[in-house]
This record gives structure tokens, sequence and C-alpha cells, in this order.
């Protein structure tokens, strides 16, 4: 039986069925319902400044990678001007194969790229370091904790090395849902009250963050991908399966299948949650030790870099924060001290 | 193992050694009693010390929220199941003059037939009404047993919307108490016979299967095939199963809460676990329901104004109840739910419990993380909502509308949608999936695109929907 027709353009035979509203559409077709969707994003939500510099979080992946593209037919429209900012993590066999992938993109665009590296960001501590130092105590080794904080923060150093205004983030809708469920399974009620949105406004000094994509949901931004031929690096990092996110992963596929809104009435719940105002995070200050966005004495990626420099880990992770914001500085001789000298961050 | 705020300061090497299991472990309680049943992860109890914490629990629940007032008419929502037995023999034992401090209200037990929305046989109904009964007669308050057919004879006034009293604070209760008892002796010294219901101008219906232990000889009369048919083609009409759950919750707490007005009840106590509250409140959240998630879950729900619903069980895990039941012999009914043999995949309340019962295995403290996550939530709007007068309430929840009213508006796929698809949909309030109403439409969020497709409800829900209310 022939496909029936687009839906819109009433000419070409329709490719797709849309996942949320069940409407064939051609290829052409949605890629450009697509592009209108995100513009109205981006419009009605007064992201994006005209003369805006959009520096995008590009991972060499299918969210960054849609999101570049589109943001690119875009910029005219809306003014900007764009930067790739490319994040190494120093995860050996995952991330320099995804680098090459960004640098490709990056010269068919005709991009500048700019690359930021953990290693020297953050004093010598890699992911694949970080991973050997939380390692072999029979608990789970934490890798995403470390990597997702320390992450925004090499993503803040880059946007200011590029002298950008805005950052943007390639989420989607399926990841902000399942952001929603790991918080509420970790009981995690700070990030509950803080969540929801379309990104922070940048208070504090910190640069705004925005995510485009918010609402559209993954299997369209894999269809536009294809649509449109974009080349990216689909593998999955060497620490996923250890992360928990993985059933909040596994959970919202099966809510999708029973049920396709499902995914943004759980954005909807976490925007509509009320908390005690005693579960709330205290309002922002600065990190004694580098000046940036901190709720506590120091900031989050401080804390985590000053646990790995004392040998000591998970010290910023869970109840064993609250000795660490008098600490001073690390002591020498530490057996699981960085290579580089410098203790503090050098930011 | 990935719990925000877990103690990870120690390293590995400090661990205590793990218990040696067998002849050496006593009660951690007693230090002197066998132990019988590990709960908490590691607690292990003997019967005696698991009694009096099962029932301090019970107590302390009661006694923290200090919603019951002495001498209060109080209703128990029995479904036969292993929580709610639970719930009326800690009441019952709770009552009697043997127990230290006892428990001050007066209770009653509703039991709601659901047989024909599960598609039962009248066979197997009759059958599991007539153990029901044996039951109801043993534990020996008044009883109501009615069918969920009733619900096509509730008045209109069920949806009106009563004042809500606010939260009170600690000299509240006092003085609540004690208006409540001046109220009561008033009440007696005009000589009414039964407590009037509080509401004003509630019709009284003749309920059947009305018993007082002193007169059990009231005539049997049960629902008229017509009812029944009408309630089956309802539920056949509603396509997916996650939608007739919502359903049936919201036809039984509607009646419930009837049958308590009619009969001057103030306060339903129902048996929902902690396990069962948990799960709730992942469906809720995964059905779009994280505005209301304090009314959903928290130990009181006052929604409906003048009858508070309240949660006494919610700190009791699955398990307890059910090594409780077990070992002190307490009676239940099974009946067949909803849900019953469902495949796990068929509604999102099955994929919850079987997603959360999972991980339960895995991560022991799962179910207690997501309690203590819904005990910091506050019956109150987002700041940043418009604070201004209530505005109308859902027709089945009887919550305030929860829609986008962001100002934008649908963004369809090329060009603005027709006006005769404009008409036909409207995003029902509290997104009630499945059941639309015709009436203009809402300003829908960006990009979710138009409803899938809506059914109307059948002719018997709009008689009973109060002209005065939108939709």
């Amino acid at each position: 039986m022939p496909a029936p027709q687009c839906a819109t353009c009433h000419k070409a035979r329709a490719a797709l069925r849309r996942p949320r509203s069940g409407r064939a559409l051609c290829g052409a077709c949605f890629c450009a319902a697509f592009e209108a969707e995100v513009l109205h994003t981006v419009v009605a939500g007064r992201l994006l400044p005209p003369g805006a510099v959009v520096a995008v979080g590009a991972s060499g992946g299918k969210d960054s990678t849609v999101l570049a593209h589109v943001l690119q037919v875009l910029a005219p429209r809306l003014g900007i001007s764009l930067r790739l900012v490319a994040v190494d993590e120093g995860i050996g066999g995952y991330r320099d194969a995804a680098l090459a992938a960004v640098r490709r993109q990056a010269a068919r665009w005709e991009l500048p790229l700019t690359v930021v590296a953990y290693a020297d960001l953050f004093g010598g501590w890699t992911m694949d370091a970080v991973a050997r130092s939380t390692a072999g105590s029979g608990r789970s080794r934490a890798c995403c904790t470390f990597c997702g904080v320390l992450r925004r923060r090499a993503l803040e150093e880059g946007a200011r090395l590029v002298g950008a205004t805005h950052i943007v983030t390639g989420h989607n809708a399926d990841d902000m849902a399942e952001t929603v469920l790991m918080n509420f399974l970790r009981g995690d009620a700070a990030r509950l009250a803080r969540g929801g949105g379309l990104g922070s406004p940048g208070e504090g000094g910190a640069l705004p963050r925005c995510r485009p994509l918010q609402l559209a949901s993954q299997k369209e931004v894999v269809l536009y991908a294809h649509f449109r031929r974009l080349d990216y690096f689909s593998e999955e990092c060497v620490y996923a399966p250890e992360a928990f996110r993985g059933h909040a992963r596994h959970l919202l596929k099966l809510l999708e299948a029973a049920r396709p809104s499902a995914v943004l009435d759980l954005v909807h719940s976490a925007e509509r949650l009320a908390l005690a105002p005693a579960a709330r995070p205290p309002a922002p200050g600065a990190c004694s030790r580098c000046g940036a966005l901190a709720s506590r004495a120091l900031c989050q990626a401080c804390a985590l870099l000053d646990g790995l420099n004392r040998g000591r880990p998970r010290l910023a992770i869970g109840k064993g924060r609250r000795g660490l914001d008098e600490a001073g500085p690390p002591r020498d001789g530490e057996p699981e001290r960085a290579p580089a000298p410098d203790a503090v961050p050098a930011f | 193992m990935c719990q925000v705020g877990e103690d990870y300061a120690e390293p590995a090497s400090e661990e205590p050694p793990p218990r040696q299991p067998g002849r050496e472990q006593k009660c951690v309680k007693c230090k002197e009693g066998l132990p019988v049943v590990v709960i908490r992860a590691g607690d292990a109890f003997c019967r005696d010390c698991f009694k009096a914490f099962y029932i301090h629990k019970f107590r302390a629940v009661l006694g923290k929220n200090r919603l019951i007032f002495p001498g209060e008419k109080v209703l128990l929502a029995w479904s036969g199941g292993p929580s709610s037995s639970s719930m009326v023999w800690q009441v019952l034992e709770g009552l009697s003059r043997e127990s230290a401090k006892r428990l001050r209200f007066v209770p009653g037990i509703v039991c709601i037939d659901e047989g024909a929305a599960c598609g039962l046989s009248p066979e197997a109904r009759a059958k599991a009404l007539a153990e029901m009964k044996l039951i109801l007669q043993t534990v020996g308050f008044p009883w109501h047993v009615v069918a969920l057919e009733e619900v096509f004879d509730l008045p209109p006034s069920v949806l009106r919307c009563f004042a809500q009293e606010p939260v009170g604070t600690e000299g509240a209760y006092k003085a609540a108490v004690d208006s409540f008892l001046q109220q009561q002796h008033v009440l007696g010294a005009e000589g009414a016979g039964d407590s009037p219901s509080l509401a004003q101008g509630e019709e009284q219906l003749s309920w059947p299967c009305t018993q007082d232990p002193q007169n059990p000889q009231s005539p049997d009369r049960p629902p008229t095939a017509a009812q029944t048919e009408a309630l089956s083609r309802l539920f056949d009409s509603v396509k997916t199963l996650t939608a007739k759950e919502e359903l049936l919750q919201a036809l039984r707490t509607h009646l419930i809460l009837h049958v308590a007005r009619t009969h001057g009840y103030s306060k339903v106590m129902t048996g929902d676990s902690c396990t069962r509250l948990a799960i709730k409140l992942m469906t809720s959240l995964a059905l779009g329901r994280g505005a209301f998630l304090a009314w959903d879950t928290g130990f009181s729900d006052e929604r409906h104004g003048d009858v508070v619903v309240v949660r006494p069980m919610r700190e009791h895990t699955l398990k307890e109840v059910a090594f409780y039941n077990h070992l002190f012999a307490v009676p239940s009914v099974f009946t067949p739910a909803l849900d019953t043999k469902a495949p796990e995949k068929a509604s999102i309340h099955r994929l919850m419990e079987a997603f959360m019962l999972r991980l339960q295995d895995q991560f022991p403290s799962t179910v207690s993380t997501v309690y203590r996550t819904s005990e910091k939530l506050v019956k109150a709007p987002r700041d940043g909502c418009a604070a201004g007068p209530p505005g109308p309430r859902c027709l089945l929840c009887m919550c305030a509308l929860d829609i986008d009213t962001a100002g934008a508006a649908l963004l369809s796929q090329g060009g603005p949608p027709s006006p005769r698809h404009r008409a036909a949909v409207l995003r029902l309030p509290c997104e009630h999936e499945g059941l639309a109403l015709p009436g203009p439409p809402a300003a829908l969020h960006l990009g979710r695109g138009p409803a899938p497709q809506p059914e109307l409800l059948p002719q018997g829900l709009h008689r009973a929907a109060d002209p005065g209310v939108p939709g």
C-alpha cells in the first residue's frame, strides 16, 4: 500500500508520521516544521536576543549536531552569531572519536571551533583519572556526577574564551523528562525546586543558558538529522552503563509507549511542583575560590576537585560535603595527587 | 546507590563486618526475643516488638497530624485488600477498652462493590459480597456496602465545592476541637436522630445495604441490570487502561464522599500504604498531575471542602502490612481489580508499579526516598503563578484547573488549524486523558500538538454535571 500524501504540501509522498500528532509529512515539510517550532521556542521565550554571540555546546552527538545546524539555519532571522565549543573530558576511546566528528562539522559549517580540555582546566584531572580514583570501594564510581559538573564549568570557560553572551545546549524533551524522574527517585528536592523552565537567566555573573530543543522529542531529533543527512557520532559513553539515568531512560521509553504524551506531561508536572521553602536551595552567592555561582562557600566544581586532590574523591558527594566548606588548600604529599603541581584550579 | 545526601565519608575499610545470620541474632529492640521478620533493610524484630512498632506507627501518624477530633464520625474506606483491612483492624483494636490511650472517634465502614467496572459476573460479585459481609459483621462497626452503579444517581451537588478551611496551627487544633464539641452538643440538644450532614439542601437518597449491628434485617437491593449495563458501557468507551483506572478512582472517590456526607461523617480514612503512595506519586507525575501531588499523596486531602480524606497507613510499607496480617491473622478479601492479570505494559500505573518494585529490589531505599520527597510538597501554587481568587475546578478530581495559559497559540504543522478542529478538541483540565468535552479551545502548550483522539463522555455523566460548572 503506497504511503499517503504529505499533509502539508500535498505534493510529495509522506516519508514519516510525526510521533506525537501522527501527521504524515514528507521529509522537507517535516524539517521545515521542526525548524519553525525551534524558532518559536526561542522567540516566544526571548531566549536569544538579536546581536547575541551564542556558544553552542558541541559534543559531536545527535542533539548538539541538530542544534548547531538548526541555529545556523535560523541565525540570519534571529540576528545571532554562533561559536562552537567542544569539551574534551579525556575519556579514551570515546571522546577522541567524537571530537573528530565535531571538527568535521566545524569545517563543513565554517564555524569557529574551540576545544577546552579537562586536563588543562582542572589540573590534569581527566575523566579516566577520576574513574580510576573513585573505583575500587565496591560502590559505584559516580563518574557522571563529576563529568556533569565539570563539563558545565568547562563550557562556561570555553564560552568566555570566545566572548560569547549566551550558552545553548542540545537537551531535548526526553532528557528533561528523564531528569525529572531521576530527581524524584533520588530524592533531590533542591534540583526539583530549581528545575523546569527554559534554562537559567544567568544570575550572579554566570552566562545565561538555554535549551532550544527542549520541547522536541528525541525521535524527531533523530529524524531531522536523518533527513538533513547530518554527520554525527552515535556511540554511547564508556561509563554510561553504570549511570543511574539508565533506569530513568528505560522507564521513560516504556511510559512513552503506553502513552505518548507522558514525556511532556512529566516536564509539565515538574514545572508545577510546589516544594516546601525548607527544601529549596539557598539563594546563590559566589564561590570563595573561583568566584563562580555557588549555593555554599565552595561551588560544586571546586568542591569535587578538592576531594579528588585530597585523595578522598567522594568528599563532595553527599553528606561528607559538610566538612569541606571550612577546609583550606590540600596538603602536599597526598598519594593520589594529580600530575600537575597547582592544586587550585587556574581559571 | 545514587541517593542524594548518602554518606560516603567513611572509606570502605571501616565498614562493620556483616552480621552473622543464624542462632545468635536477636531482636534489635528488646535484644531477647527470636526475630520473626526483617524490615527496613536489616532490622530484625521479634513478634511482640513488631506488633508494638506497627501499632505505634499508626498512632504516631494520627497523633502527629492532629486532625481527628474526639467523638468525631470517621468513615473507613475498606476495599478488602491487605492495607485497608489492616487499617480497619488497627482501628478496631485501638478502640477496644483494654488498649492504652484508646482512640476516641466513632468509626463506620464503607465498601464499594466495583465488580461491574472490572467485568465480574453477578455470581462472582455475590460471592465476594458474602465474604465481605461476614468480615463486616465480625468487626461490628456500622457498615455501608455500595455498588459503583450508584454513581449514576449522585445529585449534582457532589460537584459543588465547599469553602475550604485554611490549614491551622497548634492553637487552632484546640479551638477546632472545642467548636466541634460545641456543635455536637447543640445538635444533641436539638434532638436530631442522625447527625445531619453538613451540606445544606442535600437530598436524602435511600441507600441500600446500610447496616447497623443492631438491626441487620434491611432489605438487600442489588443494582439493576440496566445500571450495570450502563456502567460497563461507560468503562468500555474509555480506550486505555490508564484512563479507566483514573476514571474508576474519580468515581470511587465521589461515591465514598457522598456516603460520608449523607451519613454525617466528616472524615474518611483510606488505607494507602507507603509503597502504594510512592507508586501513586510517580504515576501522577507521569500523568501530568505535578501541581496536585500534595493532595493526592499527602496525609490529609481537603479539596472536597467539608469532608477530609486522611491516610493513616502512609508510613507502613507493604511488606510490614503483609507480615502483620499474616502474623496476627487479619482477615481480608481478595477481589479482582481493573488491572488484575493485565500485562506489565498495559497502563502507566502497572508500569510504574513494576518499575518501582524492581528498583526497590536493587536499591532498598527507593520507596522511602520517594516518600520523603512527597513529605516536602506543599499545597500551594508554585511561586510565580497567579495567586488570585480560586478559579474553576475540575469535574473529576475537584482540583483547581491546571491549564497552560502561557498565551502561546497552538502551533500546528503548517498553517492554523481549521475551526472545526479547534472546536472538537479541548485538552481536558487536570490532564485526564481519553475524556474530552466539546467547547472553546484552551491555549495548548507549544509543540505538544493536538491531543490524541478524543472521546466524548457518555450521556449519564453529562447529566450528573452541575450546570453551573463550566464545560
